[in-house]
């Protein structure tokens, strides 16, 4: 560890630390900023169940978030599981279909939530005739987690041990009794972590939303009706500029979830990988 | 049960197919009575008179992406660089979770953020009214750092070790191996990740909307207001009919096109990477 320092060298160091630095005051600025406006803000009546214009109530919103989450994850963990299973289970190797659907199952990843939306509210709304809901809603955003969902639950699998399912069949159990009673167990783990990016993803969104589940502030009264979730309320708060102060404790609420998913998820991977040492 | 999770499996296939169609179909009218060329090319978007050019457009969004890729992709790339190789053991643990929580904070609080801090920041520091290129590329770039830099990250660790101790061996510092030896082997995954930010930062659209100025002109300089097309069809689809609504169908499929592009060179690139 002697090696000559010479001024490369002493540059290259002083700029990675600058850099990690400024990632990190980047970090510590925004949930600062957010924390330290936000909190103060924090009154009850925001937690009302009632929304009216003058108390700005997110209560509604959150509900519509569980909702949400709920009805997305609903529809899109059983297929994206479904499809895992045949990609690693089923599917021989230079399947045709499997390229197909690695490739479009890529393409879904990358397509931007605005695009969703639009492709939501032109399916939906428009081809379907159903109203801004909490449906179409999480229809749309069904779709644009489906690749996540299968993609960790592949990961998932694909590291389930060869010797469990070998054992399984040894012991007389049929390939379908081997997929539900061993390998997807054993990937259990990996399909939540999956699962619980995914409602990251969806607390997060708010473009897919505004045209498909729209902005009505109140409680759901249905599967149909219109609904805002906690960012599209964030959104139309600050946007509006009327509730600056509102719009900043539904920020800090909004950070403190994606900060307990986060963590969620982080102390899930860490068990996988205990679990695999 | 095959054929239940081959079905399933196919679902993804039949949503491309299906948010293909929807998107293309819908614009064709549009494009049909605007002509393609024209649209893409035009630089005057005036709804109110049935003028439609989306070029100024389509220069937003590569201008706020560049810039974002400028501001971002170094500091990100850097960060990797020092989670992966400088990095004391006892920060570690916070730098991981800072940048996973960065990953994972919604636009929408990114936007406000930026509405709130950057907007006024901008404005005092440098004069115009804040909402600017400016803006918008350094809020974009703080929202692809953490993406950029945890893909290069993971491909940096990928390096097998013997090319920094081959370097280490060969006399040259600690700096200068992982800088030349093991930072070159793994330019795939870091280009991979860069990629990965371009298309993040060319979709993204509410926290755009909140800082961009969204003035529907050609951009003409940094401090200036400009709109990309993702905001373009946020502000005008709530209220838009007939060809104004055709043409902001259109201006998604452009989007899109541009994504597919970029997907396909993503996958290409990982094809490399994996190789």
């Amino acid at each position: 560890m002697t090696a000559r320092r010479d001024w490369l060298s002493l540059l290259l160091r002083a700029a990675v630390w600058l850099a990690a630095g400024l990632t990190f005051s980047v970090f510590l600025s925004l949930v600062g900023y957010v924390l330290i406006r936000g909190v103060p803000n924090l009154a009850p009546e925001l937690f009302s169940w009632k929304y009216t214009s003058d108390n700005g109530s997110m209560l509604p919103a959150i509900v519509s978030t569980a909702l949400m989450t709920a009805i997305s994850l609903l529809a899109a963990v059983p297929l994206g599981v479904f499809a895992a299973i045949y990609l690693t289970e089923y599917a021989g190797r230079g399947n045709r279909l499997v390229k197909a659907v690695r490739l479009t199952s890529e393409t879904l990843a990358g397509i931007p939530s605005i695009v969703y939306g639009l492709f939501g509210y032109l399916f939906f709304l428009v081809r379907l005739k159903w109203d801004y809901s909490l449906l179409a809603g999480a229809m749309t955003l069904a779709i644009m987690i489906l690749p996540l969902i299968m993609r960790t639950t592949e990961e998932a699998l694909l590291s389930v041990p060869d010797g469990f399912r070998e054992g399984s069949y040894a012991l007389g159990a049929g390939r379908l009794r081997t997929i539900f009673r061993i390998a997807l167990p054993t990937a259990v783990p990996g399909i939540l972590a999956g699962v619980i990016l995914a409602t990251g993803r969806i607390v997060g969104e708010t473009a897919a939303l505004l045209y498909t589940a729209g902005t009505y502030p109140q409680l759901p009264e249905g599967l149909f009706s219109s609904v805002r979730t906690l960012s599209v309320h964030m959104y139309v708060l600050s946007s509006e500029g009327l509730h600056v102060d509102k719009a900043y404790a539904t920020a800090a609420v909004l950070l403190v979830v994606v900060a307990g998913i986060n963590a969620l998820s982080s102390s899930l991977a860490k068990r996988i990988a205990r679990g695999r040492g | 049960m095959r054929a239940v999770f081959a079905a399933s499996a196919s679902v993804s296939i039949a949503c491309v197919l299906l948010i293909c169609l929807f998107l293309f179909a819908n614009s064709i009218p549009a494009l049909n009575e605007i002509g393609l060329f024209r649209f893409l090319s035009g630089t005057r978007w005036k709804p109110g008179s049935n003028v439609y050019g989306i070029f100024p457009m389509i220069l937003g969004s590569v201008c706020v992406t560049v810039g974002a890729l400028v501001l971002g992709v170094p500091i990100a790339l850097m960060t990797a660089v020092f989670m992966a190789r400088f990095c004391p053991r006892r920060l570690l643990g916070p730098l991981t979770a800072a940048v996973n929580l960065l990953a994972g904070i919604p636009s929408v609080v990114y936007g406000f953020f930026g509405l709130t801090v950057l907007v006024p920041l901008v404005r005092d520091a440098l004069g115009g009214n804040g909402y600017s290129i400016l803006t918008a590329s350094l809020l974009l770039g703080m929202m692809i750092l953490p993406t950029v830099a945890g893909v290069a990250l993971a491909s940096i660790r990928a390096v097998p070790e013997g090319y920094y101790e081959g370097s280490l061996a060969l006399g040259a510092s600690h700096e200068r191996s992982v800088f030349f030896a093991v930072l070159p082997a793994a330019r795939s995954g870091v280009l991979a990740g860069v990629v990965l930010g371009l298309g993040r930062a060319i979709g993204e659209t509410m926290a755009v909307i909140m800082v961009a100025g969204n003035q529907a002109r050609l951009p003409s300089g940094l401090l200036k207001g400009v709109r990309t097309l993702t905001t373009n069809i946020v502000m005008e689809m709530s209220y838009a009919t007939d060809l104004h609504r055709e043409a902001l169908i259109a201006t998604a499929s452009v989007l899109f096109v541009f994504i597919l592009v970029i997907n396909l060179s993503l996958s290409l690139l990982k094809r490399r990477a994996g190789r």
